[in-house]
């Protein structure tokens, strides 16, 4: 096993040093691994071999190791992903509610199947599709992700225009989330980097399904029981 | 009496830019905390224990026992870690709270932490939800600015650093020693326990793993005092709970009900079954709870009701079916999710769940014979008790309540001549 700390074309000094930032984040290097592969799938758009020497050299592991982890995860793609990827939730609830048509429709259009990309990967209009397990969105049914960003409550001819105008080089914007970039910048901010992306922070969140039951107590004027003036804390346990 | 719907942790939800901590302060945020600094850890576990507070994150285990496990003065770092890896089919209720208020789980966390004598604190959310973790990035930097974390935090002579991180897509490392060998940089698969997390968790060191929901609670409790969140609930289910109503309902959505409320109470709220096809079947707890019918609108949905009815609460992930809705159907969809996710550490769950795909697939796909159902109940017998972690027999539970309550579905489906229910959606 070679040991260099040395930048690569593709994994240039400002990657290693975000490499070496995100080590600084833990009590223990390893723990580095999981964001620093969303490192690499932001430089690379997926998990190369390369990527994985590279994140062995950062943490001093064996590339065996780092493969194991790699191909744990569903996140890390071991083939190119596209421009955008376009995971669609056909878990039991969103595909009663017609993801599984929504997916269908999808893959019909791109003519690709499960975690293929249609057009060359990562250039522009390049769509890698998924279906996904339970996107933690039940409410807002179906859903899909565009780059991990929320399109809620979706239909088959919908999803169908989302994808033509992503393919066109448009970038709609998400029920929930910030405006589109790309796969790449988004693996970047999953690694833990959002410098100079403020603005993202004011993308809309609460959907009105998730205020649903906070308007209704509203409107109606229920609330929990009133807290005590001074709610004191118990006496110190005595030592056993 | 109190009221059908008790918004605790989802009322700031309501406000404009609810996420940002100066929308935070002006709403009480930050005040427990000032108050958790003046008392004794000990005191914070007891009135903790004293809340009843447990756990939201499916298993229901009493928070403040939890804590108390920790030993301390053993001269270990002790850690907590945030299961933030929400992924249970039907659960929904974590990410919104992050989503829109993600400096109420910074305050439990550090109250908590300065209870349990942790210096350091991980949140671990799955990966694929990219605006909760900005948006949780971007609190814990608003809170380390004003010294909310980080050294001597408010002149207390507590540290505490407070770590995002962002999985990769895999349900099992919602198990919390998945999640801990995750959090490690390694696969996420279980441990064996013991020895458990309080002992030997991260970097095998005391280890406190609670959900999101549990965590953002602790904030009222100390504000508000043990008797005050025991005014909501049942005795052994205290306080309030967030219930995730999703599926063939008229209004779907996130009701912060007191623990103990029942479907009939949060259906009515949601305006009834979506366009009046009766309700057919129902997940109180998501897809790793035995499935409930239309027999179970009155079941008291907290810890004990649920489990005297043949379910258990889980995450209160209410996924509602209504009559089109094949349950054969259904059962395979989430059996393939179960496969896809079993982390194939254990032989039951690795092969037996890869066999129920195969033989759920041929009978749905209309091959199947009346002798499939006794051989899913084998496997599930198989699976259910004998697997390392609980995903197997979270996997068996579709199943074998599917065929205890809709037997005849299953029957159906060997026999070529019956009417066949599709997917809803066919």
């Amino acid at each position: 096993m070679t040991q260099t700390q040395e930048p690569t074309d593709l994994f240039d000094q400002s990657i290693v040093d975000k490499a070496q930032a995100i080590i600084a984040r833990y009590p223990q290097p390893r723990s580095a691994l999981l964001p620093m592969l969303h490192l690499v799938q932001s430089v690379e758009g997926y998990v190369s071999q390369a990527g994985i020497t590279f994140c062995a050299d950062q943490l001093d592991l064996a590339n065996a190791e780092v493969s194991a982890v790699a191909t744990f995860y569903t996140m890390y793609k071991r083939r190119p992903c596209g421009e955008h990827l376009v995971s669609v939730c056909t878990n039991t609830l969103c595909a009663a509610l017609g993801g599984d048509a929504i997916y269908a429709t999808l893959k019909d259009h791109l003519d690709v199947g499960h975690e293929e990309t249609a057009g060359e990967p990562g250039a522009p209009g390049s769509i890698t599709l998924e279906h996904a397990e339970c996107l933690a969105a039940c409410d807002l049914g179906p859903v899909l992700q565009v780059n991990y960003e929320y399109f809620d409550n979706q239909t088959p001819d919908g999803a169908l225009e989302l994808v033509k105008s992503l393919q066109a080089g448009e970038k709609p914007h998400p029920t929930r989330g910030a405006p589109l970039t790309d796969f790449r910048q988004a693996e970047l901010q999953l690694a833990g980097f959002f410098e100079g992306r403020d603005a993202d922070l004011d993308g809309p969140s609460a959907a009105p399904e998730t205020v649903r039951g906070a308007k209704i107590a509203a409107e109606r004027g229920w609330t929990a029981p009133a807290m005590p003036d001074n709610a004191e804390f118990p006496p110190l346990p005595e030592k056993k | 009496m109190v009221d059908n719907l008790t918004p605790v942790l989802t009322k700031r939800w309501l406000s404009p830019r609810s996420w940002t901590l100066k929308t935070y302060e002006q709403l009480e945020g930050y005040t427990a905390l000032r108050k958790a600094l003046k008392a004794h850890p000990d005191q914070l576990i007891q009135q903790c224990k004293d809340s009843g507070l447990r756990g939201r994150g499916g298993a229901g285990f009493p928070t403040g026992m939890k804590w108390g496990f920790i030993p301390q003065g053993d001269g270990k770092p002790h850690y907590l870690v945030i299961n933030a890896d929400e992924g249970e089919p039907g659960t929904c209720k974590d990410i919104p709270l992050m989503m829109a208020d993600p400096h109420s789980l910074i305050e439990g966390i550090i109250i908590t932490s300065y209870a349990i004598r942790a210096n350091f604190a991980a949140i671990y959310v799955r990966g694929e939800v990219l605006h909760v973790i900005r948006r949780l990035h971007a609190a814990v930097r608003e809170a380390y600015e004003a010294g909310y974390l980080g050294k001597d935090i408010l002149g207390s002579g507590f540290d505490l650093d407070v770590v995002v991180h962002a999985g990769a897509g895999a349900y099992i490392c919602g198990e919390e020693t998945a999640l801990l060998d995750s959090l490690e940089g390694k696969r996420g698969q279980p441990r064996l326990k013991p020895p458990f997390p309080a002992t030997a968790g991260l970097y095998a060191s005391p280890t406190v793993v609670n959900n999101v929901e549990t965590i953002a609670s602790v904030p009222y409790i100390v504000n508000g005092g043990a008797d005050w969140f025991r005014t909501m609930g049942r005795e052994r289910s205290p306080g309030p709970k967030i219930f995730s109503l999703s599926g063939h309902v008229e209004r779907p959505g996130q009701y912060e009900a007191p623990m103990g409320t029942t479907l009939r109470t949060l259906l009515d709220m949601a305006g009834g079954m979506k366009d009046g096809i009766p309700l057919k079947f129902w997940t109180p707890g998501g897809s790793s709870t035995p499935l409930f019918t239309a027999e179970h609108l009155d079941v008291p949905l907290d810890f004990e009701g649920a489990a005297e009815a043949g379910s258990m609460l889980g995450t209160t992930a209410l996924q509602i079916f209504n009559e089109t809705v094949s349950v054969p159907w259904a059962v395979m969809k989430w059996t393939e999710f179960y496969k896809h996710e079993s982390c194939g550490k254990c032989t039951p769950c690795r092969e037996g769940t890869y066999w129920l795909v195969q033989i759920l697939q041929r009978m749905v796909a209309g091959n199947g014979t009346a002798s499939d159902i006794d051989t899913l109940l084998d496997v599930c017998d198989n699976i259910l008790g004998r697997s390392f972690c609980a995903l197997g027999d979270g996997a068996v539970s579709p199943i074998t309540s599917g065929i205890k309550y809709f037997k005849h579905e299953f029957l159906a489906l060997c026999d070529q001549n019956s009417q066949v229910l599709a997917g809803a959606n066919a």
